[in-house]
């Protein structure tokens, strides 16, 4: 059976990482493996001082185990697409391999001390985001929905680290997922 | 609601054009991309895009200034964003005086974008809202103008939907005043030739040299007074419907000509040698059984079937006397309006006496009659009193007498037809109107072979 890998690049702790899987396991219901991925170093832009998503997602396709039927990956460098300023992840539609950065999920971004406790819970709405994206879910106008979209640090504190009915009725259609 | 939406992406940086329309498509939008002005054309031409994001400056000769005129040219109601990378004023100004409905600089906040097309779709949805608000309008109002909730009615009114969209000839039958001409309106307005013409002509009304130059039109010098072209009622009505009142007038000749254009979709103009070719539907109306007339040799068989593709049968006012006062009330409400008098009821009495009458002038009489009624009332009710002129015309308490000649039985079985015609065949109706049990009547209408 095909599982759902969490993946991480090496500056992310093994909690962090230890945190996601476990989300993913008891959403999904899903065998879940960790894998460790390389740097992206390689996707850094020196005009924009982040890291280009796109190319991300084309490595991790690269080296998404076959046994993968999804990887998620978690990064702690700061992503962009070229038309905006920033996004905290990106996943292909319906596909196989997403990315998410923790990098302005932490208060430390904004310029106040660390809480770990917020970021583990915006780390895990963002898990479910992603991977409801990988899952073929596009955004929902529920705003306490974990698909619901969020452009600030604020949406994402106000919406579940949960799926709606709607979204979860539509994962439970997909083989194998909600089982 | 929103994924309905198509949305093109142009720009000719591959990486630029997929992380934006694989955002967009995040968001539940149907998204496409062009990598050039020329491609974004070619694409527009095969789907209707709602939404563009157009990049401003592209390789090519055509950037996205000239790819956004030539968008709205073919595409006009379309929402055009440019983006770029190097904003000016003179840019933003020229974009939007140009037509563009956003201008935004990349990289942009997703927020910014987020809020953009939120706030485009939902203009969008609201006029896609209005359009389809707008033609159920149309089309429930010439519905509705026909006040009916008599089962024959109803059932013509969903046959008149169901063939609006329909080129096939109809056949309006119905004794003067029932409405053939409205009838013959709501299955134009409920088709797709809404948009285009319904010319009206009255066969009756013209001689048989006027109505044939009415009809297909004149060559200038055709005859004596013929001192330009004139095209006729069937040019006008070109892809729209042609509607040919009191059909059964129509002289031997034209009748031929006539039967011509239905069968080719073609004829010639009056003293014209040129064969001129019109898209028209054709629908008909009679006030007399043209079955009849077919039979008694006055109307040419090859048309009647011409004509008789889809027939209408349009029941006169005493065999649906149940619409009376739902008429009677619709014409008060649009005619005291329309004579500025505040005249708000209609006395039960007086509803009594318009059922009770005949009607052989139909719902044009009643319509008068209310009208009539309006002008000369002085207070802010009709009753039976606005209503005394109906009297004098013999209408009501008036003495009926048979028929000269006819026998008991004739008379039982004209009687029990009419009662089930009224009453749409309601056998318990019927026999409580008749007075007889339902078992007698059932006896009857086997014993006269009554169809049912």
């Amino acid at each position: 059976m095909k599982c759902f890998y969490v993946a991480a690049s090496p500056e992310v702790s093994v909690e962090d990482q230890r945190m996601v899987s476990s989300t993913m396991a008891s959403e999904f219901g899903l065998p879940v493996r960790e894998i460790r991925v390389p740097s992206i170093d390689f996707a850094y832009d020196e005009g924009r001082r982040q890291y280009r998503s796109v190319v991300v997602l084309e490595m991790l396709a690269r080296l998404c185990p076959d046994d993968a039927s999804k990887l998620l990956a978690l990064t702690e460098r700061d992503l962009f697409v070229p038309v905006l300023t920033f996004v905290y992840g990106q996943a292909q539609l319906n596909g196989r391999v997403a990315v998410f950065s923790l990098s302005r999920l932490r208060q430390e971004f904004y310029g106040f001390p660390p809480d770990r406790e917020a970021l583990m819970e915006r780390a895990a709405k963002e898990a479910l985001h992603e991977a409801g994206h990988l899952f073929g879910l596009v955004h929902c106008t529920d705003r306490t929905c974990a698909m619901s979209l969020a452009t600030n640090v604020r949406q994402i504190d106000s919406k579940q680290a949960s799926f709606c009915a709607p979204c979860r009725a539509r994962l439970a259609r997909t083989k194998g997922v909600l089982a | 609601m929103k994924n309905r939406w198509r949305i093109l992406v142009v720009d000719d940086e591959e990486v630029m054009c997929e992380s934006l329309a694989a955002w967009l498509r995040e968001d539940g939008y149907l998204v496409d991309t062009a990598a050039s002005g020329h491609q974004a054309i070619e694409k527009t031409r095969q789907v209707d895009y709602a939404i563009y994001f157009v990049d401003l400056k592209m390789p090519g000769g055509m950037d996205g200034i000239e790819t956004m005129m030539q968008v709205r040219r073919i595409r006009p109601e379309a929402s055009i964003i440019i983006i770029t990378a190097y904003a000016t004023v003179d840019t933003a100004i020229t974009a939007m005086k140009e037509g563009a409905q956003e201008y935004i600089v990349k990289p942009c906040n997703p927020e910014e974008i987020s809020l953009l097309v939120s706030r485009i779709v939902k203009v969008k949805n609201l006029q896609r809202e209005n359009t389809i608000l707008r033609k159920k309008l149309s089309r429930q109002y010439v519905v509705q103008d026909i006040v009916t909730k008599n089962a024959r009615m109803r059932d013509i009114l969903a046959l008149c939907q169901e063939v609006a969209s329909l080129r096939s000839t109809v056949l309006i039958q119905g004794e003067s005043g029932t409405g053939k001409e409205m009838i013959a309106r709501v299955i134009h307005n409920c088709g797709d030739r809404a948009q285009k013409p319904m010319v009206s002509v009255s066969c009756a009304a013209l001689a048989e040299t006027l109505l044939e130059s009415e009809l297909f039109g004149y060559e200038k010098g055709a005859f004596t007074g013929a001192a330009e072209q004139k095209r006729g009622k069937f040019e006008l009505a070109d892809s729209g419907t042609i509607f040919l009142d009191e059909i059964g007038d129509i002289p031997a000749k034209l009748q031929v000509d006539l039967l011509r254009v239905l069968q080719e979709r073609s004829f010639y103009r009056v003293g014209g040698s040129q064969e001129v070719r019109v898209d028209v539907r054709v629908i008909a109306a009679s006030h007399v059984n043209l079955q009849q007339a077919v039979s008694e040799g006055k109307f040419r068989e090859d048309l009647y079937y011409r004509l008789n593709v889809i027939e209408i049968r349009i029941p006169p006012l005493r065999e649906r006397r149940e619409d009376v006062p739902l008429l009677a009330r619709h014409f008060l409400e649009r005619l005291s309006h329309e004579l500025g008098k505040d005249i708000r009821d209609i006395s039960e009495g007086a509803l009594k006496l318009l059922m009770d009458y005949n009607w052989p002038g139909n719902v044009r009489e009643l319509e008068n009659s209310i009208e009539r009624a309006i002008v000369t009332c002085k207070n802010h009710e009709l009753t039976e009193d606005s209503f005394a002129f109906l009297a004098l015309n013999g209408g009501v308490g008036r003495v009926w007498a048979p028929p000269a000649g006819m026998s008991l039985q004739e008379m039982e079985k004209v009687l029990i037809v009419s009662t089930l015609q009224r009453t749409n065949g309601n056998i318990k109706e019927s026999a409580g109107i008749l007075g007889i049990d339902r078992s007698t009547l059932y006896e009857k209408i086997k014993r006269y072979e009554i169809p049912r």
